[in-house]
């Protein structure tokens, strides 16, 4: 008995399209996925040779740790994207990166009552390398710097605002515009401003400069002092890394100041 | 206590050990005769090793790494540097004693400078193939756009676990589950578990960063990346699970337990009425939760015109909103 050849002339459809292409040199999506499977499986057994070789060499030199990130980010590869990546499963470079996020977090939120969510790269460094006790592996700050910036996936909250030869980081998301930025560049010199500062250096009228001060006064990223010699101060609490880290007592801060 | 940087002939990295901390150490060249009067006259040894107890040591290694290849002592007034060691000099035997260990240093040197440059080769290698494949899964993503070829459901994602692997970005974004993959689905069903209890506690909220170190911190070890973990919440709506993600106008992503919001705006009206008003700080004392959340809280309600605001330098503050009430 015959059989009714519909399922016969789908097939036989799909042979001739298949055809068609093939002669048109073109190659199928499904053929180029299967080939990437194998190239996938192969790729994975180079990397875990390497892997076996040099993944000391990651773990302990952070140099090399930024040659993989730049040469990575040159194909365009992501070896951070995932911790389920094959990068981050073999080599490790995952766990290093996500931990290190979480004890930035971590730090950010602890000094955040002081300093309003704002820090600089160096004291951030100090604090992190405290946390993370004497045994741990050291990190650099580039590591840092690419674990916030992967923490950025996480909504809005962390920036990176280069200031002086350094950066500050934020971690609340303040909304700081250019304005604020080049105020805070301008503050990093002193540690606090004045409106005549403002004024002088970047060339604003009164109200521009008073409106982002009182901003920064808003955000807590600023406090006001009244009592400074001349007109108010605006300090940055994140700039005060000098003084903190000497541990002076408040007689010797004043007799330091300007 | 100081030592010019032109007695230094060459430093190397110590890594830490159990019981041993991180150390550098710089070998030096025979002390001048005229040289200062010290801590000690003379040594046996002819390096000193800096021990950093609790790191600093790769910042100060780079650094001491730039003075040496800058050599910026050569450049200046000679009144402090002496011998440069590389002429006879008198006592030829501390000069071939020196020059013994400049040798072994070298080898050294060039030893390590053959292990990097080994891995840096075979990571060239690497990244050649991983080249092909980021060319191979564009070839594959435009096809998939330009719908040449039959992809079934399975195919696309397979396709995107392959990507998920090699950590090349998603251009093809299919409906119902965004850039997400099996593992983001499944990742979404443990998540909806872990993190119920915590919710509750917080008030029927938490801020994508807590959940982020929740997470990793109970885990230990095979961290979840932030990626991850944005992509597995965006699916938690989808896979009808009882958390679902918000972002908020300003930005600021959040986990919150389904069905709440209303009951949520609703206390808050109901708090800031007791109170008379309030700013987020003292909200956030009141109800337990984090500020940030707070304010997005707060916000929700003016947003929905329960709750009207008094701006000033002095901070935000909330009042019912009486105009709506009380016309």
């Amino acid at each position: 008995m015959h059989r009714r050849g519909v399922g016969a002339g789908a097939i036989a459809k799909k042979k001739l399209a298949e055809a068609k292409y093939k002669e048109r040199g073109t190659v199928l999506a499904e053929d180029q996925l299967a080939q990437m499977s194998k190239q996938l499986d192969m790729f994975k057994t180079n990397l875990e040779e390497f892997a076996s070789k040099h993944k000391q060499e990651i773990r302990k030199n952070p140099e090399f740790r930024v040659q993989f990130q730049d040469m990575c980010a040159t194909i365009g590869v992501d070896p951070l994207a995932s911790g389920k990546g094959f990068w981050s499963e073999m080599l490790g470079v995952g766990d290093f990166y996500y931990e290190l996020g979480v004890q930035i977090i971590e730090v950010c939120l602890a000094l955040k009552h002081r300093n309003g969510g704002l820090i600089t790269l160096e004291e951030l460094h100090q604090q992190v390398l405290k946390g993370r006790g004497k045994f741990a592996q050291d990190v650099s700050q580039d590591d840092l710097i690419r674990a916030i910036k992967k923490l950025k996936a996480l909504g809005t909250g962390f920036g990176i605002i280069p200031v002086g030869g350094t950066y500050l980081i934020q971690s609340v998301p303040a909304e700081l515009n250019m304005d604020h930025t080049v105020v805070l560049q301008l503050a990093e010199k002193n540690g606090y401003v004045t409106v005549s500062d403002v004024k002088a250096s970047l060339k604003w009228e009164t109200e521009r400069a008073r409106q982002v001060l009182e901003h920064l006064l808003k955000e807590g990223l600023a406090w006001l002092d009244l009592q400074a010699p001349g007109e108010a101060h605006y300090w940055l609490p994140a700039l005060f890394t000098d003084l903190y880290s000497q541990e002076i007592t408040a007689e010797e801060a004043r007799e330091a100041l300007p | 206590m100081a030592i010019l940087l032109s007695q230094i002939v060459f430093i190397e990295e110590q890594a830490a050990g159990i019981g041993k901390s991180a150390k550098i150490v710089v070998h030096l060249h025979p002390a001048p005769p005229n040289k200062e009067p010290g801590p000690f006259q003379s040594s046996r040894n002819s390096y000193i090793k800096l021990s950093f107890k609790e790191h600093g040591q790769i910042e100060f290694y780079r650094r001491l790494s730039e003075e040496m290849t800058q050599r910026r002592w050569e450049n200046m007034p000679v009144s402090q540097s002496l011998q440069t060691n590389r002429g006879p000099q008198p006592g030829r035997i501390r000069a071939v004693g020196i020059v013994g260990i400049e040798r072994k240093l070298e080898e050294k040197r060039k030893e390590t400078d053959k292990n990097i440059s080994e891995a840096f080769e075979d990571l060239s290698k690497l990244m050649v193939k991983a080249k092909e494949m980021v060319e191979l899964s564009k070839s594959i993503a435009n096809k998939i756009k330009d719908k040449q070829g039959d992809i079934t459901e399975d195919e696309t994602i397979r396709f995107k676990s392959y990507l998920l692997s090699m950590g090349i970005a998603n251009p093809v974004t299919r409906e119902t589950y965004g850039s997400g993959t099996q593992y983001h689905m499944q990742l979404a069903k443990q998540l909806a578990g872990i993190l119920q209890a915590p919710l509750e506690e917080r008030g029927g909220i938490m801020s994508l960063t807590e959940v982020y170190c929740l997470v990793n911190r109970a885990r230990g070890m095979e961290l979840l990346s932030p990626e991850d973990l944005v992509n597995a919440c965006k699916m938690l709506e989808a896979l009808k699970l009882p958390l679902r993600l918000r972002v908020f106008d300003s930005g600021v992503m959040v986990i919150e337990l389904q069905h709440k919001e209303e009951e949520m705006v609703a206390s808050a009206l109901e708090t800031v009425s007791e109170k008379g008003s309030l700013t987020s700080e003292e909200f956030a004392k009141l109800v337990g939760m984090s500020v940030l959340l707070a304010k997005e809280r707060l916000l929700l309600a003016e947003k929905m015109g329960h709750l009207c605001r008094d701006d000033s330098v002095e901070g935000l503050r909330f009042y019912p909103n009486l105009f709506m009430t009380q016309s």
